[in-house]
């Protein structure tokens, strides 16, 4: 194990990658030269060569479809969007093309391709620059849509993207590559697909976050502890598939769940594990599924605006209290 | 067209009343014969119930946690144009209707200007209900969408019924708010959820309020934690739940009257034991426990010793030709015995697979009733409790019953060695009118034998 930021454990991934299997290539905007506006493409032009660290135009729908024609002829491209927000100018591409590929052509082609980069709310990026990309991804038959919350998940499920045979969308966070953790250095250490795990244990509650609003959430579990509440909490990782087993079983232990997410509730993730969490798991629950989502309005640019928008610990630990029962002390 | 009536049906040979846990079907809707209408709570299990006839299901007399006698009319199937109001107004309203005050129109027959086949309507004319939501806050979805649940007319004593204050109640009280789990709860304690005072938000009824129904009879002083040895209540009256009120009920029926006896006998089970773990550890083969080889045991002597599977009746004795065991299996609230028919056809694995299904059915209480009744001979093992040996009481009309203890590891005599072995007790309690100490010990000893040498439960 080393002790690095996630940025450098995306760094790490792409590295072991792009040695582990030569049809591995990286393609974005200021990818190469600029090594990457975020930096995770750090030192690759530089390892690997300008044939597999590819600069290109302000061009979303060209690279990306560049990416796909790429992977049905047998390469495995990684595209990066700079931010995901701009994956919406690709997104003929992705949905049309990507992801219905192999069924449309009865098999014949698979597009094994990454798109990734960050997305979510961040630091006063403002409306068209803070949102919180995956549901545009997720509903879509045929990706798979990743949402890794530590440096240990930004490697090992990168690398299980890129081993993949299917498109992935792999969405990060600008407010997360700084932090730190432990990794481990064994290029052969994936995390699989489609496995959420339990990031703390508890007994009165299961709250599923992931990304910020998972640390948000462990937060609240800790303050809530004093009051006697113990919050189990659940990071999906993967957004789809959904490991919804794993959170079932929290349910049945915990009989209560609260769900977080960062983007507008309104046919948000939260509105669809709520919904599986009671076809599953109806008579377990003693309380409502509640959901904590960010309001239904465009991302403020002033900062306090801004911090109203996306869910705070205390609106977490309000809902959590409320299925709970539990009167505010 | 014809009009049904459905009636609570006798589930078991012990039930006298049931409880309507919950309705599938709802006033109004078109149910065909075997449908399932309803869910009724017996002394032992919850059963589902079937309809004996198509129609629409005009209405309903007991409502949901409402008990009612065994036979008495729960329900009315017919079309809509039958006329069902004398049918209904002969009927008893149910046994203990808590919550329910016999109101103008709680009245089966006073159904005024309402024909009964009109299904209950959410009730859209209350201009309560018609308010415009308010203006969606730009501060979240959540608020967004609670308004539009909150769209919908609110049920119950804003709308506008006859006299009000009388009108309303039987409306608020006909539906009990309580959490899936609460009312889970309450079923598997066979807790009323009308007489349980709700904590939660609007007077929902949630898993802590049944508990607290079922331990203490008021509620004990929170303050009184600090020395739980003397300052909290000197005793607690816990209601009989269902299971324990049959057991109450049935057991002296057995003890007093049955002249029981008891033989005992020790059994060395490392043969057993050794085979158990071989075919354990076959792949894909299903798991195999000490009671399964004791289930086969018994069903292979039993058929050898009909005379211990046999029933009295007072002129005469029915002797059984097949084995139909009684697998005891102890929940939190008492003791239920579901049955394993004809374990003399069985493969010892199909044992194994249909008893931990019994006993997963059993603790979920989702048993048939017909998996409840007629057991032919019963075995009660309480090897998990690591309890050596005891005796059971015989549940008539059965003639016996085997008491398993555990397998333990004792010193034993091998000649002149002493080494370790493993040993079980099997006690048969036997009804004395039906057969006399040696027919319980050659059964034993056969049973004994089945285990001592166990690969003849393979054959």
């Amino acid at each position: 194990m080393a002790v690095m930021t996630y940025r450098e454990a995306l760094n790490l991934a792409l590295r072991e990658e792009m040695k582990r299997d030569p049809r591995v290539f990286v393609i974005g905007e200021e990818v190469g030269l600029y090594e990457g506006a975020y930096k995770v493409t750090q030192g690759l032009l530089k390892e690997f060569g300008p044939k597999r660290v590819v600069d290109t135009p302000i061009a979303e729908s060209g690279f990306t479809g560049v990416g796909i024609g790429a992977a049905m002829v047998g390469l495995r491209p990684v595209v990066e969007m700079m931010t995901f927000n701009f994956a919406l100018l690709a997104l003929d591409q992705i949905v049309n093309s990507a992801a219905k590929m192999h069924y449309m052509s009865g098999g014949q082609y698979n597009v094994p391709i990454v798109i990734r980069g960050p997305g979510g709310p961040a630091h006063q990026l403002a409306a068209q620059h803070s949102q919180s990309m995956e549901v545009y991804f997720y509903h879509v038959p045929g990706l798979k849509v990743v949402r890794p919350s530590t440096p240990m998940d930004a490697k090992g499920l990168l690398k299980a993207a890129i081993r993949d045979d299917n498109p992935v969308v792999f969405i990060e966070s600008e407010t997360l590559y700084a932090v730190k953790g432990e990794v481990p250095e064994d290029p052969d250490f994936v995390i699989p697909l489609g496995e959420a795990i339990v990031r703390r244990e508890g007994r009165d509650v299961t709250v599923v976050a992931y990304m910020g609003m998972m640390y948000r959430a462990l937060e609240a579990a800790e303050e809530l502890e004093k009051e006697g509440i113990s919050v189990e909490i659940v990071d999906p990782r993967t957004l789809r598939p959904m490991d919804a087993g794993t959170i079932i079983g929290s349910v049945r232990k915990t009989h209560r769940a609260v769900v977080v997410e960062a983007g507008a509730g309104f046919a948000g993730m939260g509105s669809e594990i709520a919904a599986f969490i009671m076809e599953q798991a109806f008579d377990d629950l003693d309380a409502p599924v509640e959901r904590v989502t960010g309001a239904n309005a465009p991302m403020p640019y002033a900062r306090g605006l801004e911090r109203a928008k996306t869910p705070s610990k205390e609106r977490i630990m309000e809902a959590i209290r409320r299925v709970c029962y539990a009167e505010r002390s | 067209m014809a009009v049904t009536k459905v009636v609570m049906p006798k589930l078991s040979e012990a039930m006298d009343t049931g409880k309507v846990i919950k309705w599938l079907k709802k006033e109004g809707d078109r149910v065909q014969g075997g449908d399932i209408l309803a869910e009724i709570e017996t002394d032992k299990a919850d059963v589902e119930m079937e309809a004996f006839g198509a129609g629409v299901l005009r209405k309903i007399l007991v409502g949901a946690g409402d008990r009612a006698p065994v036979g008495s009319l729960i329900a009315v199937i017919a079309e809509p144009n039958d006329d069902i109001a004398s049918l209904i107004s002969g009927a008893a309203p149910p046994a203990s209707a808590v919550g329910k005050p016999a109101g103008p129109t709680s009245a089966p027959g006073a159904t005024s200007d309402r024909p009964t086949s009109v299904p209950p309507q959410p009730r859209s004319e209350d201009p309560a209900a018609r308010q415009p939501a308010p203006a969606k806050s730009p501060d979240g979805p959540g608020a967004g969408s609670r308004t539009e649940t909150r769209r919908e007319p609110a049920p119950g004593p804003s709308a506008p019924v006859m006299a009000p204050v009388a009108a309303a109640a039987p409306l608020a009280g006909g539906r009990v708010k309580a959490s899936p789990l609460a009312k889970k709860v309450a079923a598997q304690r066979g807790v009323d959820l009308k007489v349980v005072q709700g904590s939660g938000p609007g007077g929902r009824i949630i898993r802590r309020d049944v508990e607290a129904a079922t331990t203490a009879p008021a509620a004990a002083p929170a303050v009184a934690r600090a020395l739980p040895g003397v300052t909290g209540p000197e005793y607690e009256d816990r209601p009989l739940t269902q299971i324990r009120a049959t057991i109450a009920k049935r057991m002296p029926l057995s003890k007093a009257p049955v002249p029981h006896f008891y033989v005992t006998s020790e059994v060395a089970m490392d043969r057993a034991w050794a085979l158990r773990e071989e075919l354990n550890a076959l792949d894909g083969a299903p798991k195999i426990s000490v009671n399964d080889l004791v289930i086969r045991a018994c069903a292979l002597a039993l058929l050898q010793h009909p005379e211990v599977n046999a029933s009295f009746q007072g002129d005469s004795v029915r002797v059984w030709h097949r084995a139909h065991i009684g697998i005891a299996v102890a929940l939190e609230e008492g003791l239920i015995t579901p049955v394993l028919r004809d374990c003399q056809a069985k493969s010892l694995g199909q044992i194994a697979v249909e008893s931990r299904d019994l006993a997963e059915r059993t603790r979920a209480r989702k048993l048939k009733a017909h998996e409840l009744s007629g057991a032919t001979f019963s075995i009660s093992n309480l090897g998990m409790f690591d309890v050596a040996e005891f005796s059971a009481i015989i549940n008539p009309p059965e003639g016996a019953i085997l008491a398993v203890g555990s397998v333990r590891r004792v010193p034993v005599a091998d000649g002149d060695e002493v080494t370790v072995g493993r040993r079980m007790m099997l006690t048969i309690s036997c009804d004395h009118r039906v057969m006399d100490g040696a027919m319980g010990a050659r059964f034993l000893q056969t049973v004994k034998r089945y285990l001592e040498e166990p690969l003849r439960l393979l054959v």
